[in-house]
């Protein structure tokens, strides 16, 4: 044993980590190409048959439009649609950012005393189980502003998932690192702050694309039940006036806008969890074996 | 229980009142298990004391206790040098390393001092020592999952070292780990307790763990969790890999392998 035992530890573990870096296409890593080029892949196909489809059966376009038609119809009524989609989303994401500070507050809140999480959550389910599709008209009706009920709509149905798991990911740290805190008389909220909301991360991430989703279901059901009455102009009340004026293709496009908007909805809260949990979470990594 | 006779063993250790002191200390869990019966015992400033005993003696419980995790339900545990309370008095090492998955190896050792407020920069200075203390400096920026299982012990270590405690308390930190790193870490723990000036308590089921470490081995039995033994381990600092295959060495595990076998027939014979 030399005389510096400490330095000589240091020297035996003291090299540093070494990061490898994959190989980048184009600014991807190589393997993620094929998770883009496979599903783009089976997309062209499946609209390359649609349109085989409809071209070979000669369908009607105010039965079945194909591909080809309704990416035209999109592009003549642009005008109108994206103005509509803009007003869904603005809906939708307005619904899912007041899903988040209500959902995460009132998680918070629950978690402080395990008497207030008893009195509460039954509400909250009982929120959650009953159907939009039902309440909303009264919404509407005690509501007077459209835009601000279509919001509460989306809100109701974006607002639970949020609220379960992160209720469940704050209750969810590591107990020795709960007793670690109590031996360095952490403050409740430092608790909090250091130990609860970091755990509860993962958790939150998971229900918050869960509620991105939904916010948008919520927001284009609440449109449909406002219908025409409504001032407001939406992709639903598209859907709903291309149907009643049999514009099938122009409903088809709307559609598939909603659609679109859904996917990169998701796949912006999938960025965004994978940035907030690369470095550690289990979920965000690859298995090494 | 037998008095304590090894109180002023190094010379230069002050002769005063014990680091903590436990009287007539039971615990019932509340499925009513008696955990612990009429404990007495004093530790002493700079002392390394092992806690040896088999599983489910209470040695866990007990260690629980003089950290503060939990009241017993009867007697006192008293830290009369202490009697401020300082919240850095204290330090705790679990089985597994506990630490926050989501924060680099040097955040996590930062932990304690955020809590106490102190300066980021201080924080970070100290947080950087106890690093280097226990040789990790290259991983600083290194999250927990890519540090292998002894190295995460080692920043658990350097996190319970941060604070400067005067009692480390540790619960079988390093059971978990492979008999060669066990080794190294051993070591390490000793010249950091050499180099230092805490006491440490430190929990274990292995004898040869214990006479390696300590100078005082507490034996203790099961049902109720007692202590039966106090053995007192004679063999000078520092201690090496040389003493690991001494005959002296050899001569205090039989000596504790005896205190721990008669500790298994109490078992026997209560159970």
């Amino acid at each position: 044993m030399t005389t510096t035992p400490l330095a000589q530890v240091a020297e035996q573990d003291g090299t540093a980590p070494v990061f490898l870096r994959e190989k980048t296409i184009l600014g991807l890593p190589a393997s993620a190409w094929p998770k883009i080029l496979m599903p783009l892949a089976v997309g062209l196909l499946s609209l390359g048959a649609w349109e085989m489809v409809v071209r070979i059966n000669q369908i009607p376009h105010y039965i079945l439009p194909g591909p080809i038609l309704i990416a035209t119809t999109m592009w003549q009524d642009w005008g109108t649609l994206s103005g509509s989609l803009w007003i869904t989303l603005s809906i939708s994401l307005a619904a899912l950012a007041v899903a988040v500070v209500a959902g995460v507050a009132l998680a918070i809140l629950f978690a402080q005393s395990k008497w207030v999480e008893l009195s509460f959550f039954p509400y909250a389910v009982i929120l959650q189980v009953t159907p939009v599709v039902a309440i909303a008209p009264l919404i509407i009706i005690w509501v007077d502003n459209v835009q601000l009920s279509l919001l509460i709509c989306a809100w109701i149905v974006a607002f639970f998932p949020i609220l379960s798991n992160t209720t469940l990911g704050l209750n969810s740290a590591d107990h020795n690192l709960l007793n670690l805190f109590q031996l360095y008389r952490a403050s409740r909220f430092q608790t909090l702050l250091y130990l609860r909301l970091p755990a509860a991360t993962p958790y939150f991430l998971a229900g918050l694309k869960i509620s991105g989703g939904l916010s948008l279901i919520g927001a284009v059901v609440a449109e449909f039940v406002a219908g025409t009455g409504g001032s407001a102009s939406g992709l639903a009340y598209r859907i709903l006036e291309s149907g009643y004026q049999l514009r099938i293709p122009r409903m088809f496009a709307a559609l598939f806008m909603i659609s679109i908007s859904g996917i990169v909805i998701f796949l912006c809260l999938s960025f965004l969890s994978h940035l907030v949990l690369r470095r550690w979470h289990e979920s965000a990594l690859k298995r090494e074996n | 229980m037998t008095a304590f006779a090894n109180a002023a063993k190094l010379p230069e250790r002050p002769a005063i009142r014990p680091v903590v002191s436990c009287r007539g200390v039971a615990k019932v869990f509340s499925n009513g298990t008696l955990a612990l019966q009429n404990v007495d015992l004093d530790i002493k400033h700079h002392q390394f004391v092992s806690l040896l005993g088999p599983s489910g003696c209470g040695k866990s419980t007990l260690l629980r206790l003089i950290a503060g995790l939990g009241e017993p339900s009867a007697g006192e545990i008293d830290w009369p040098a202490d009697r401020e309370g300082d919240a850095h008095a204290l330090s705790f090492v679990f089985q597994e390393p506990t630490l926050m998955p989501w924060a680099s190896a040097i955040k996590n050792v930062m932990l304690p001092l955020k809590i106490a407020r102190m300066s980021a920069d201080e924080a970070r200075g100290r947080a950087a020592d106890a690093l280097r203390l226990v040789g990790l400096s290259a991983f600083e920026n290194s999250y927990p999952r890519e540090l292998s299982g002894g190295m995460k012990m080692r920043v658990s270590i350097a996190r319970a070292m941060v604070t400067r405690p005067q009692v480390l308390l540790m619960d079988e930190p390093f059971a978990a780990l492979d008999e060669i790193t066990r080794f190294k870490l051993n070591n390490d723990l000793l010249r950091l307790w050499q180099d230092s000036n805490f006491t440490v308590v430190f929990v274990t089921h292995s004898v040869f763990e214990s006479v390696f470490l300590s100078e005082r081995i507490v034996v203790m039995a099961a049902r109720p969790g007692r202590i039966i033994e106090d053995i007192e381990v004679a063999a000078p600092y520092p201690r090496d890999n040389e003493y690991r295959t001494s005959p002296l060495y050899n001569e205090h595990c039989r000596s504790a392998s005896a205190a721990l076998e008669s500790a298994m027939a109490h078992h026997a014979h209560h159970g």
